[in-house]
């Protein structure tokens, strides 16, 4: 386990439902990513997936194995550990999930009034600037509905990195976009990552994007192993 | 204190989610605040009534003009006083403190309407002519119109058939009718009301009572009305005058004794049930059109509830979101309803002659319960958030 570790899962399992209806949907995961490196987990729908990377949000509570994020062991963690973990997390998600009622700007100040410790606008500044840099600094007082797919999931994403998280953790960001808004937004996303040296673990089945990954892990029915010949995709 | 000093500061910091859904949605933000406007309209026009309604049942009793009441300790209400001994009157007089003691006749007589030739029961009072009984100025003038035998003064606001009978007394015409067999003569008018128990009201001197009441012995008073010396404390010597007296009477103060008879009122007379449920009722409409509203809500922002809960918000955040607006929605609903009260309290008050006004006390009870009644629903509501659970919306 190096020292550098952003995150760690080793010998994870996951069961959903209970008695009969127990399921197991992840078998033994062990990986380990890097801080700064950028990860991307492919495989076919339903193989786990989404499980994996709402355990490593702390967004469910991880059963057995070991779950080491930025350090902080969350299997077995309380509710309370849970969502200070959860702060530490950029999310990003195939749905934009922008709140309806709040402007862009105002979405992304969310993101930074839960630590607690800004002022307001000291929020402003920081979402302003945020904005900016995602290119939307003339729709920054725009609500969700007003604006384009892909200048939604531009909104999801400075919100999610604003507050400068250690990791990003995005499921299927660009399904719901087209070629090139879904190429811009991954860009985006790379580039901020990058100045800001956080560690990304994306999931796609969005072969375009596949280049701007350190590396690629394959999730097959529960189980993670390397990427198979591009044939079997 | 600098924690309440930093809260204030961090409450007035945040950004007001719940203030700025409910003004994205001007249709559900209406919807609201109508069905919160009107269950504090049907509120106040229940409480209303019911208070205009104890009000005008105990009209003579707050008109007393004296500081304590003397009663028998079998009274049940002013139509049904029972009698004491005047002895006790006397025996009052001598407690320091006590200026007067005044003996006041009531009973209900058997008058025939002159108009109709029907017999109806009528409320008479017998008072002493140099001491008026009552805070009635209309009354108190026309004291010496029955000074002659037999002469009544008569309550035009008694119900019944009085238009022919009430212009001939005002033309200066005496009428004359009958109580039991003897005849007596209408020589003036005053206004007061009926209430539960009598059709009207007739006021007369003591010595007319007792000519008209034969069965009544001058020595049985109804009420005994004790004026003080300047300077006694009516609780003091009402005290005093509880100890001196043997327990065949009571004596109460002007205003307990309001509160003895409003008290009769409200477990004898359906009223404050019939009012009670009426408010009950529009306390659950408002709970009801809340509860429907902020559910709604809630339900349609779960996802991004969950987004909230995925960036490390707490439940109690989201709580606190519906309890905003549960807040921001009874005030925004009770304005209007209590300026659309107050104006329907004149209208009414206009129409039905009933005693309709707005204590700050009932705004504020109507506050009140229109806090519970969004709190409620807010309470309610929460229970959808459960379903705002952030490993669900991936
Ligand atoms: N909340 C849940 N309850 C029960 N089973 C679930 C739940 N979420 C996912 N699963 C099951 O777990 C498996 C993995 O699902 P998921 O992680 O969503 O896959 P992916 O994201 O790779 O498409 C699937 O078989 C799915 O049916
Ligand atoms: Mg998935």
């Amino acid at each position: 386990m190096s020292k550098e570790a952003a995150i760690v899962v080793h010998q994870l399992d996951h069961y959903f439902g209970s008695g009969q209806l127990r399921k197991q949907a992840l078998f033994n995961i062990n990986l380990e990513i890097r801080a700064g490196e950028i990860v991307i987990m492919t495989g076919p729908s339903g193989s786990g997936k989404t499980t994996l990377l709402t355990l490593i949000g702390g967004l469910r509570s991880a059963q057995s194995g070991s779950l080491k994020v930025v350090g902080h062991e969350i299997c077995g963690a309380s509710e309370n550990q849970l969502v200070r973990a959860r702060r530490h997390n950029g999310y990003i998600f195939q749905a934009h999930n922008l709140h309806g009622s709040l402007t862009a700007l105002e979405n992304v100040q969310m993101s930074l009034e839960v630590h607690g410790h800004l002022s307001k606008q000291q929020r402003y500044y920081r979402a302003s600037e945020m904005l900016a840099e995602v290119g939307l600094e003339e729709r920054t007082n725009y609500y969700p509905a007003d604006l384009s797919g892909g200048q939604k999931q531009r909104v999801a994403i400075a919100r999610a990195l604003v507050s400068h998280p250690k990791i990003v953790l995005a499921d299927e960001p660009t399904a719901a976009l087209d070629k090139k808004s879904g190429r811009d937004v991954v860009d985006i996303m790379q580039n901020l990552a990058k100045e800001q040296g956080c560690t990304i673990l994306l999931v796609t089945h969005d072969n375009r994007i596949l280049d701007i990954a350190d590396r690629i892990v394959y999730m097959e029915d529960g189980r993670l192993s390397k990427p198979p010949a591009p044939e079997a995709d | 204190m600098l924690g309440f000093i930093k809260t204030l500061k961090t409450l007035q910091d945040r950004t007001p989610l719940g203030l700025l859904q409910l003004k994205h949605d001007r249709l559900r933000l209406l919807t609201a605040i109508a069905g919160i406007t009107f269950a504090d309209i049907l509120i106040f026009m229940q409480l209303g009534f019911a208070d205009a309604l104890y009000k005008s049942n105990t009209q003579y009793p707050r008109a007393l003009q004296s500081d304590l009441v003397i009663l028998s300790t079998q009274a049940k209400n002013f139509g049904q006083l029972r009698t004491f001994a005047r002895r006790r009157l006397y025996q009052a007089q001598d407690v320091p403190g006590v200026l007067s003691a005044d003996a006041l006749y009531l009973g209900s007589v058997q008058w025939r309407n002159p108009q109709t030739r029907q017999q109806t029961s009528m409320l008479l009072v017998g008072q002493n002519l140099a001491q008026p009984a009552f805070e009635l100025p209309e009354i108190n003038q026309q004291l010496n119109a029955v000074q002659l035998p037999d002469t009544v003064l008569f309550d035009r606001a008694s119900r019944g058939d009085y238009g022919e009978m009430i212009v001939q007394v005002e033309q200066g015409k005496p009428v004359t009718t009958e109580i039991g067999l003897r005849t007596v003569t209408v020589t003036g008018l005053f206004e007061v009301g009926a209430s539960f128990s009598d059709d009207g009201a007739l006021i007369t001197s003591d010595q007319n009572f007792l000519r008209l009441f034969p069965r009544r012995e001058a020595g049985a008073v109804s009420l005994g009305l004790i004026r003080l010396e300047p300077g006694y404390d009516p609780k003091q010597v009402r005290a005093s005058l509880a100890a001196r007296l043997p327990d065949d009477v009571q004596v109460l103060t002007h205003q307990g004794y309001i509160d003895f008879e409003l008290n009769d009122i409200q477990s004898e007379s359906p009223i404050g049930f019939v009012f009670g449920l009426g408010s009950a009722m529009g306390f659950i409409v408002g709970v009801v059109i809340v509860y429907q509203v902020l559910s709604t809500d809630v339900n349609s922002h779960l996802a991004e509830y969950a987004t909230f809960r995925a960036m490390g918000y707490r439940n109690t955040y989201l709580l606190g979101v519906v309890f905003e607006e549960a807040l921001i929605l009874s005030v925004l609903g009770f304005i209007p309803g209590l300026i659309i009260a107050l104006g329907a309290y004149q209208i009414t008050a206009a129409a039905t002659a009933l005693p309709l006004a707005m204590p700050a006390s009932r705004a504020a009870t109507v506050l009140l319960l229109t806090f519970a009644m969004c709190g409620a629903s807010g309470a309610v509501a929460t229970r959808r958030l459960q379903a705002a659970d952030p490993a669900d919306i991936f």
